[in-house]
């Protein structure tokens, strides 16, 4: 244990064998609480001086005037997920229903599961055809190469269209891209509602 | 008879040298720790799978506060020639035509983040530095496409940067709305950057999802 030196040890002069030994009290502390506390401060600063470094996540936006670039996606594939307030999902796959019936109510919850068996059920319909290969070439080829350059091919036509309204916050848009990069989605859009998504999203708030 | 005398240890170590390092390495902990600097602005970023580290170096900030107010503040390289920003806002009240005189491009060079519209930003660099930041500012506006003045300050930015790396960082609030996501997307893409990041909150990968797998190197 920690000592400190109290000077008179039993070296040095004896005292007559009249005179009585004050008694010594021993001056040494018991550091190990301290020394743990001292640790666990550390630790404690260790911890949170690296644990909260910011992140970020890329996003790469199409040039709105590329028109003939515009991608042509298979109504088979695609997924059309509206943001609306409260934290609100909706969704149809392929194309809207004229009688709004395919426009579906969901949560962020949910709204994995909807994601995940779409793409399941777009790769188990693939049809196998010449722009396949090209596809598995440029996963192949691509730097660092796509370790499942094999399959790459398989969710091709699977598009994810994102359309938030007025009232979905930024935490939903994030959400929602994250969710793309949860679910390996490769192809995903950010495009503005329509009116009559709008108008749908509307009147399911309306008729609860 | 001789008498070897084996000396007595006593089985008590010292701690004193311990409990020194273990409190030293606590001080320069304490020290060395720097605080976030209050930040003018606070946001509540959203979480996000994404594990890429955050580089601010060479980078504009475009922040959303809760009330979709927007800000801007510009990072140069630590330690890089200071003119960058001298650059921007020379060239911000050129085409503005805010004929700003140089002290107040001098206080534009050391506030901490503009969030105020043109008309409003010889009256907040005309204030003394501690001041700027307690005053409350109404943030640069986005919202009307024909005056989106993000355009602008984007515009100068990116002339000043030129030939360099350049991050758009956008860092939003969980309870900012969309059109003002939308409306800076927009202000970048009149500038033709399709590129910026989003500052984010990491969070581990759900399990049993395909991202989670890929991370574990599960086929």
């Amino acid at each position: 244990m920690a000592s400190i030196d109290s000077g008179g040890g039993d070296s040095g002069h004896k005292k007559g064998p009249g005179v009585k030994k004050a008694k010594k009290l021993s001056t040494r502390v018991d550091m190990t609480p301290m020394v743990d506390l001292g640790f666990l401060l550390i630790t404690f600063f260790i911890f949170t001086a690296t644990m909260k470094s910011p992140t970020t996540m890329d996003l790469n936006m199409p040039k709105e005037t590329d028109k003939k670039d515009e991608t042509k996606i298979k109504q088979s594939g695609a997924l059309t997920i509206m943001l609306s307030k409260d934290n609100n999902v909706y969704y149809y796959e392929g194309e809207l229903a004229p009688d709004g019936s395919n426009f579906k109510r969901s949560n962020f919850k949910d709204i994995r599961k909807v994601i995940q068996d779409k793409k399941k059920e777009v790769i188990k319909n693939h049809v196998h055809d010449d722009k396949c290969e090209d596809i598995k070439l440029k996963a192949k080829n691509r730097v660092p190469p796509d370790p499942n350059w094999q399959t790459a091919d398989l969710d091709r036509d699977f598009v994810v269209v994102i359309k938030p309204d007025a009232e979905a916050t930024y935490k939903n848009t994030v959400d929602i891209l994250d969710e793309m990069t949860i679910n390996a989605v490769k192809r995903f859009a950010m495009v503005k509602i329509s009116e009559t998504e709008d108008g749908l999203i509307k009147k399911t708030e309306g008729g609860k | 008879m001789p008498h070897v005398k084996v000396a007595k240890k006593s089985t008590d170590t010292d701690m004193t040298p311990f409990v020194d390092v273990a409190f030293l390495i606590l001080s320069f902990f304490i020290m060395a720790t720097q605080f976030k600097p209050p930040e003018p602005v606070p946001v509540e970023t959203p979480n996000s799978v994404s594990s890429d580290i955050l580089k601010e170096e060479n980078s504009m900030l475009i922040t959303v506060d809760k009330d979709n107010k927007v800000f801007i503040n510009i990072n140069e390289k630590k330690g890089g020639n200071t003119g960058k920003l001298n650059d921007v806002i020379s060239d911000i009240s050129q085409s503005r035509t805010l004929n700003l005189t140089p002290a107040e491009m001098t206080s534009f060079t050391k506030a901490p983040i503009i969030g105020v519209p043109f008309n409003q930003l010889r009256g907040f660099l005309d204030l003394p530095h501690d001041q700027q930041e307690k005053q409350p500012q109404p943030g640069i506006p986005v919202l009307d496409t024909l005056n989106n003045e993000l355009v602008w300050w984007i515009a100068s930015v990116k002339k000043a940067f030129a030939g360099q790396k350049l991050l758009y960082l956008v860092k939003g609030d969980n309870k900012s709305k969309y059109p003002t996501f939308e409306a800076i997307i927009n202000a970048l893409r009149k500038n033709e950057e399709f590129k910026y990041n989003l500052v984010t909150s990491q969070e581990g990968a759900p399990e049993g999802t395909d991202l989670y797998k890929e991370r574990r190197g599960i086929k």
